[in-house]
Order: C-alpha cells, then sequence, then structure tokens
C-alpha cells in the first residue's frame, strides 16, 4: 500500500499492523465466505437439504463453531509419527495460500507487492504446498496416509503444468506479467473496436479459462480429481491422522487457497477488481475494488463447488492421462493460437 | 438428422443445479425438528398402551415377546357375585406390568397375541430418556399412553376385514 | 488377472488372517493393507486384506464373520411368529423381502396357502422392499466413487417408499408382516393410490440417476471393463441376483420358479447385460428398480378382494418335515431350509444368503486390479454384512 495516500502520516508500525490485519482478512474471509456459501449451503441446497440453520441466523455462525470444535480438540500425535515433521506439515502449506494473496490486486492502489512478476510469483509459490502434503502423509507413519500423499504428489506436480500453460496465453494478449498491468489490459482492452466493457479475457481465452479450472480443481484436490484424499477408499489420505486444530489449518488452508485461487482466475480472466463502464484509474476503485473482485470470486467459485458435488473422481492414472495427454496438449495449441493471433491483429 | 446427444457430464450438472434452483424455490425436504414435526402413519409402530381393565394376567405376551421384556405380576381377588346370592367371582388383578423399551423390539407380536384387546399400538415415539432404567414403563405410564392411540384406519376397497373399536 | 500360483505368498496371506493382527511393515515388495473392518467402503463390517504392489493388488482375502449374530442358533428357541420378526434384520434395506422365504417354507410343511388377496399383496410388498433396498445402492455406488450428491436423492426418494411401508406394516425398516397364511392386516384406505404416487417419484429418481451417474463419462470410465465376471466363473461360486444376470445369464427366480408369490401372472421382463463389468452391474440394477416399479403397479391395478389370512390354528405349530424354498431377493437368491419335529419352534433353520456368496469371488476378482478398482468392484457387487454374517 505504499502508494495509497491517507489523511493522516501513519507511523511505520501501524502500517505494518495494518497491513497484517488486511492480509489475515484477505485470506480468512475469502475462506469463511466459501465455506459457509458453498460448503454448507450450496452443497444442501443440491441435496434438497438446507445445512445448518442452527448455529445464528440461517447457520452462518457455524464455521465458528466449528472452529470452537476443533480447538477443543485433544492433541493427539501417532506414536510412530515422526513429530517435528508431522507438526510441521500444516505451516507448510498454509505458507503457500499466504504467500499467493501478496500479488492479488484489490484495487488501483491495494497490492501488497507490486512486482513485474507478480504471476510468475504466484504459481511459484503455489507450489510449496506439495512439500507440506508430502510430509503429512510421510510423517503420519500410516499406509493410508502414505498412499494418499503419493498420489496427492503425483497429481500436483502433474497440474502445474496445464496451469501454467493456461496462464501463458493470459500473459501473451496483455503482454506483461504484472498482475495490475493484466487488470488494465483486461479494463482498457477493445474487443474488435468496442470498448464498451474492456475485454475481459474470458472471452477470447475461454479455452484457457476452461483449463485453469480443471488445473485449479486438482491443484485443491477437489473431487472429481481428489485421489489422495479419497474418502471412500483412504480414509481422507494424507489427512488422516490429523485431528483437532492441525486439521482445521489444513481444512482452512484448502478452502483459503480455493479462494485466492477464484481471485486469481477473476484477475486473469473477468477483471479482476475493474467493473465495466467507470474509469479504471478512479480512486473509487480503491474502495468498492475488494468487494467487485469478491464478487467475481464467488462467481468462479460457484463453477468449481459445482463440479465438486456432481462428478465422482478419477482414478489416478486416468488423472495423470487428462493431465499429460489432453490438458497440456491443449494449452500449447491455446497458446500458439494465442500468439499468432497476437501477432497478426 | 439424430439430435447431438449433450455429453453426460453436463447432464450431471444439470440435475443438481435443477434440485438447487428446486429447494431454493420450493423448500426442501428435510423438515426443522423439533421446530417442525412430521406426523408419523397411524399404524406406526411407536410406542405400546395398556388399557388395564380388559387385561387378565394370562402372561401370553410375557411368553411370546421374542425378547422376554414384558413384566407382569397379579394376583388373584374375589369379586362380589353378579346377582345377589350366586358365586364370587374369581378375577385377576395387575399388580405390576412393566415394558422394559430398551429391550423391546417393536415387533408387535403382544399386542398381536392378546385375546383380550388390551395392548395397542400408538404413534408416539418421543420418550426417550437421558436415563436406561426411564425406559422402563409402569402400569401407570403404558394407561396414559392409550390417549395417543388413533382410531383404527378404513381399509381398501376389495378387503374383507373387520375395522375395530378401541376400548376408551 | 492370472490364478495365484504361488503357494508360499497363499499360505502368507492365510497366516495372517489367521492371526488376525495388522502387519504395518513396510516392505517393498508388497504392502499388506487392511481394507475394513472400520472403513467407509464396505458396508459394513468387512474385512479385506490385500497385498499390494504399489497401487495393484497381487492378492485379496475377505475375512468375513465381524457381524455374525448367530441367527440359525438363535431361532433353534423361537416360536415362529418370532423367527419372523428376527429375519427381518438379515438384510435390513430390503427387509419384507427376508420374511417371505421362511415363510413359504412353513406354509409348505403346514401345507397351507395364502388366499389370493394376501398372495397379491405380498408380491407388491416384496417389490417394494427391492425398491427400497436398490435404490439406496443406485446412490451409494456414486458415494463410493466420490459423487457425494446421489445417495442424498437416493435417501430423500427412498423415505417415500419406507412411508408406504409404513403405512400398512407400521415399521419402515422391520416390517415383520408376514404371517404362516397370509398377512397381518389388510391395507388401509389410500394406500394404492398413494402409492402409485410414489412409484412415479421412483421413477423420475431413476431417470435422474441414469443422467446423474450412469451417463456420467467419469463414472463410465471408472467402471467400464472393470471387475469383468465372466458367467460361467460367477455360476460355480454361486453368484445370484443381479450380478449374474449382469454377466449374460438370463435366470431370475421370479419367471423361473414357482415361488409362491404372483409374479408369473404379471407383465414384466428380466433385465441381462453381456458385458459383466461394474458397470453392467448397476445399469441391471437401475433397470430392476423400473420394472420392480411395474410389477408393483400392475399387482395394485389388480388385487383381488377376499381375505387376507387363510384359517390356521392360534398357536402355530409345524408338522415334521423339512422344506427349502428360495426366492429372488434383492441382493440375489435367498432360501430357508427349515427342519421341523412338530413343535412350537423350528429344530433347525438354514438360511442361504445371496452375499455370502457374492463375496466370495473376491479372491478371484481383486487380483490385478487397482486399489481405487477394488473399491469401485465391492460397490457394484453390493452385499450387505447382515446377509453376509448372518
Amino acid at each position: 500500500m505504499s502508494t495509497l495516500t491517507l489523511a493522516a502520516e501513519l507511523a511505520y508500525w501501524q502500517q505494518t499492523s495494518i497491513r497484517a490485519v488486511v492480509g489475515l482478512v484477505a485470506v480468512l474471509l475469502p475462506a469463511g465466505t466459501l465455506v459457509y456459501l458453498f460448503l454448507f449451503k450450496m452443497m444442501s441446497f443440491m441435496q434438497s437439504r438446507l445445512g445448518p440453520m442452527e448455529a445464528g441466523p440461517y447457520g452462518s455462525l457455524q464455521l465458528l463453531a466449528e472452529v470452537g470444535k476443533f480447538l477443543q480438540k485433544e492433541d493427539i500425535v501417532p506414536a510412530k509419527a515422526d513429530r517435528v515433521v508431522f507438526k510441521a506439515a500444516p505451516f507448510v502449506v498454509l505458507v503457500s495460500t499466504f504467500l499467493l494473496v501478496l500479488v492479488i490486486p484489490g484495487g488501483p492502489d491495494l497490492v501488497f507487492i507490486d512486482v513485474d512478476t507478480g504471476i510468475f510469483l504466484a504459481l511459484a509459490v503455489s507450489s510449496i504446498s506439495v512439500i507440506g502434503i508430502l510430509m503429512a502423509g510421510w510423517a503420519s507413519a500410516s499406509k493410508y496416509s502414505l498412499l494418499g500423499a503419493l498420489r496427492a504428489t503425483g497429481q500436483l506436480i502433474a497440474y502445474e503444468l496445464p496451469l501454467v500453460l493456461a496462464v501463458m496465453g493470459v500473459v501473451i494478449q496483455a503482454g506483461t506479467l504484472n498482475m495490475q498491468g493484466i487488470v488494465m489490459a483486461q479494463a482498457q482492452g477493445e474487443i474488435f473496436g468496442f470498448g464498451g466493457i474492456g475485454s475481459p479475457f474470458i472471452i477470447t481465452q475461454f479455452l484457457g479459462f476452461a483449463i485453469f479450472l480443471v488445473a485449479v480443481q486438482a491443484e485443491l484436490t477437489q473431487p472429481p480429481f481428489d485421489m489422495p484424499v479419497a474418502e471412500s477408499e483412504l480414509v481422507t489420505g494424507y489427512l488422516t491422522e490429523y485431528s483437532g486444530m492441525r486439521f482445521l489449518m489444513f481444512f482452512i488452508g484448502e478452502f483459503a487457497t480455493a479462494g485466492i485461487f477464484s481471485a486469481l482466475a477473476a484477475t486473469l480472466f473477468l477483471g479482476g477488481w475493474y467493473v465495466p463502464g467507470l474509469d479504471p484509474t478512479d480512486n473509487l476503485f480503491n474502495v468498492i475494488g475488494p468487494m467487485v473482485l469478491m464478487g467475481k470470486v464467488i462467481l468462479v467459485a460457484f463453477l468449481i463447488f459445482w463440479f465438486r458435488f456432481t462428478y465422482p473422481r478419477f482414478r489416478e492414472d486416468q488423472l495423470q492421462t487428462l493431465a499429460w495427454k489432453v490438458l497440456i496438449p491443449l494449452s500449447l495449441v491455446n497458446i500458439v493460437v494465442t500468439g499468432v493471433l497476437k501477432v497478426v491483429f | 438428422m439424430p439430435n447431438p446427444k449433450v455429453p453426460g457430464l453436463i447432464k450431471g450438472l444439470g440435475v443438481t443445479m435443477k434440485t438447487m434452483l428446486r429447494t431454493l424455490t420450493k423448500g426442501s425436504h428435510t423438515v426443522q425438528y423439533p421446530k417442525v414435526k412430521e406426523a408419523p402413519t397411524p399404524r406406526a409402530r411407536g410406542v405400546i398402551a395398556l388399557h388395564e381393565e380388559n387385561c387378565t394376567s394370562c402372561m401370553l405376551c410375557v411368553r411370546e415377546c421374542p425378547d422376554w421384556c414384558i413384566y407382569i405380576e397379579g394376583h388373584k381377588y374375589l369379586a362380589p357375585p353378579r346377582r345377589p346370592g350366586g358365586k364370587p367371582r374369581k378375577k385377576n388383578a395387575l399388580d405390576r406390568f412393566d415394558i422394559d423399551y430398551a429391550l423391546c423390539m417393536y415387533c408387535g407380536i403382544c399386542v398381536e397375541v392378546c385375546p383380550f384387546e388390551a395392548l395397542f399400538w400408538t404413534p408416539e415415539f418421543e420418550y426417550s430418556e437421558p436415563k436406561i432404567a426411564d425406559l422402563l414403563h409402569d402400569k401407570n405410564l403404558l394407561g396414559q399412553w392409550m390417549e395417543t392411540v388413533p382410531e383404527f384406519t378404513d381399509y381398501e376397497a376389495g378387503s374383507e376385514a373387520k375395522k375395530l373399536e378401541v376400548p376408551r | 488377472m492370472t490364478a495365484t500360483t504361488d503357494a508360499q505368498q497363499l499360505a502368507y496371506i492365510a497366516g495372517q488372517a489367521a492371526d488376525a493382527r495388522v502387519n504395518v511393515e513396510l516392505e517393498t515388495e508388497g504392502m499388506t493393507l487392511n481394507i475394513g473392518p472400520q472403513h467407509p467402503a464396505t458396508h459394513g463390517t468387512l474385512r479385506i486384506i490385500v497385498r499390494l504392489d504399489g497401487e495393484r493388488v497381487i492378492a485379496a482375502e475377505p475375512v468375513m464373520g465381524y457381524m455374525h449374530r448367530g441367527y440359525e442358533k438363535l431361532v433353534e428357541v423361537r416360536t415362529y411368529p418370532q423367527v419372523t420378526t428376527l429375519v427381518n434384520r438379515i438384510d435390513w434395506l430390503g427387509s419384507f423381502a427376508n420374511e417371505v422365504p421362511f415363510i413359504l417354507a412353513a406354509e409348505r410343511l403346514m401345507e397351507v396357502e395364502a388366499p389370493p388377496r394376501a398372495q397379491w399383496i405380498r408380491t407388491a410388498l416384496f417389490e417394494l422392499s427391492r425398491i427400497a433396498n436398490v435404490v439406496l445402492f443406485l446412490g451409494d455406488m456414486g458415494v463410493q466413487l466420490g459423487a457425494i450428491t446421489p445417495v442424498f436423492f437416493a435417501f430423500r426418494d427412498r423415505e417415500f417408499v419406507l412411508n408406504q411401508i409404513e403405512a400398512v406394516t407400521g415399521g419402515r425398516f422391520h416390517p415383520n408382516f408376514d404371517r404362516i397364511g397370509g398377512l397381518k392386516d389388510d391395507l388401509p384406505k389410500g394406500w394404492i393410490v398413494e402409492t402409485l404416487g410414489v412409484l412415479d417419484r421412483i421413477r423420475t429418481f431413476c431417470d435422474e440417476m441414469e443422467d446423474l451417474v450412469a451417463g456420467n463419462e467419469i463414472f463410465q470410465a471408472r467402471t467400464r471393463g472393470i471387475g469383468v465376471i465372466p458367467a460361467d466363473v460367477g455360476l460355480s461360486y454361486g453368484m445370484s441376483g443381479a450380478n449374474i444376470r449382469a454377466s449374460g445369464v438370463d435366470w431370475d427366480l421370479r419367471r423361473d420358479s414357482e415361488m409362491g408369490l404372483v409374479h408369473r401372472e404379471l407383465d414384466w421382463k428380466v433385465w441381462t447385460h453381456p458385458d459383466g463389468d461394474s458397470f453392467a452391474r448397476y445399469w441391471v440394477r437401475l433397470q430392476e428398480v423400473r420394472e420392480a416399479c411395474t410389477i408393483v403397479e400392475q399387482c395394485l391395478e389388480g388385487i383381488p378382494s377376499g381375505p387376507v389370512m387363510a384359517k390356521v390354528p392360534r398357536i402355530i405349530k409345524v408338522p415334521a418335515g423339512e422344506a427349502y424354498v428360495e426366492t429372488e431377493n434383492p441382493l440375489g437368491v435367498m432360501g430357508y431350509y427349515i427342519v421341523s419335529k412338530g413343535e412350537l419352534v423350528p429344530y433347525r433353520v438354514k438360511i442361504r444368503s445371496a452375499s455370502f456368496n457374492n463375496v466370495s469371488i473376491t479372491p478371484w476378482l481383486l487380483e490385478g486390479v487397482y486399489v481405487p478398482d477394488v473399491i469401485s468392484i465391492l460397490a457394484s457387487l453390493y452385499f450387505i454384512l447382515g446377509d453376509i454374517d448372518r
């Protein structure tokens, strides 16, 4: 927030604490909203039931109740487990989530770091969670956990590539790796000369958007790609031995990552904090930008969770076949076509 | 030209979306118990009620229960004769008639074999207790359940069964 | 799927099963994994010891008996009405169907025949319990494979069927309605019209399952070609019901034998599928639910009038003799062999349950498949632990 001008000059420690609070909110608020809206409510509506209704009006405080429930559970570490690695694994997964939120812009001036390689940084740090999952599965000293962790490692590494390649199309079209630059390119772009609504990349990069969504689904180990956490086979896979607060960290981490990847998708394909029709450099966007972004996050997350609740899961080798033999060639085709069209037009 | 087949993936999405919209507009299939309660059917086997006047302590229900969960104790007493100058009548009086609902299988054999129509089913089901010992319903409680016994339902057309009356 | 000729490996597995201890060491030439007895995938307490090479199964052995309740011993000291109550609980999802073969065997010994109205209502309730049972399977196979939504639809629409069974018998899960010589009571007023409405719901549910599960490409990729049971192997292991009809064997006791119910007077079809894989078993059961709806409809529209109970003495003493009756239950072929010595209680009852034979094929079937396919195959075989262990 170095370029944000405030009425009063704040001391350094005050600025830092504001940033820390905003960072926490930026991670936890999407997580909580997604958990409530989609996991509790949308899944229930799709299953002809109402979901939690008791805690708070329409069950809105259910997540708080769940946090309280997890906090008071016994802290169990399996006897044969590697204690240090076991306890450190949830933190590694959470670290990657918090690092991801650094580069997502909430408004023209609302971004933690405005680096020129924004999207590259985001994709790089999202791979750290793989190590956390492997640590969790290995340190649990249980065969189910190990099976789950090995499946997860293979899956997450395989789906990194379609994720990155799908983003390449956006980068080529925007001409920059900078996140704010990508938003500006969508805000100020034109579709065949019509500049009314800008040029959200979803229209031209629809294939990239589809590949990105599929890859995000796999990165989050959500059905239909949830082999590592296949509940009916592995009893939650690498998470089997985790209970109480440690499980809650994985759980919140999963939904926070879902929220942040949705924010990435919203920024790259839907235009981020920009609303068509207004001047993108207006200071108004510093106020309504985060809310606009949240709305688009909910839209993208709706798609992700809709697929999650409807489809059965792939087998591991079918999953890998999908990644290597279908998604990567498709994304390469997408890059070639985008490059050609960018040069020609 | 035949209709292009919609891939099953899309049809599946359509089913879940349709269900979600139906739940949002018409309400869900679940009810928020205990604020809203659904009434079970009249024949539902909720709890057994005892009409004490009809019971003669014949012990048939005790014998036929698969779990042996009915406990009966009675004594004989002499009732005054019907006509003056006649013989005093020997009658059974119930001291104790307990049904242990912690053991009861809700099979209904006791209600069925009772020859004197002293036992009846009621659909009342909300009698859970924190202590298991409280699940032993004694004579008075079983008599109170008689208030919840519904009338017997009519039968379908073509049936030759006769509808019984519930003694009140 | 080659037969394991390594006798040492088989002996090792058998030794481990006999020990009933969990082996936690990680050996690189094969990992022994316990699926169960506490596991979300097995329908109850079934334990399968698999020996894995990476993700491929080398050998598998089911260990049954964790839910053995001693039925055949319990019934030796219980009168016939009490036994009827107990046998509801063998296959607890389609519970009326458990009483029917027992009652038919006892009626055969007593040489009593139930009046026609009772037989027609029995058939309708028999098929209703088949609907209740298989509807759960249709949703449950989805959840074993990861689709969490179909099972909620299954429970939701099953409630309507259970409400109808409750309206007649008083019990949703354990009707205890069949009696030697007929039924306990007659139908309440309005039941036929209500049930016909419920059947429409079930048909809508079947269409939903076809769109949501059977037509789903992911589901088909997980089940086509998986767990193929050739017809002769299935028959040699004693498989029955939809499992064997999915391998192409056109055999249904409701049509092929004189069971004692009125199926042969109605117009319905037996469904088979030539493939014999998991998808075929799902598909055959889906069609069977639709067919059961047709049967119930014909039953309800053609019920003759009359009594529901024949003249039987109050205290039932079945004459001495032996009788065996098997029927096409929702899970397969279920049979009761009653030996009576003319007393109030049967001398010996042998229960032939369908799931026991259906599960016995798992050592042959699970060789060489992947671990996720193990779950898919077990889900498609559809056993119920109460039926296996009795």
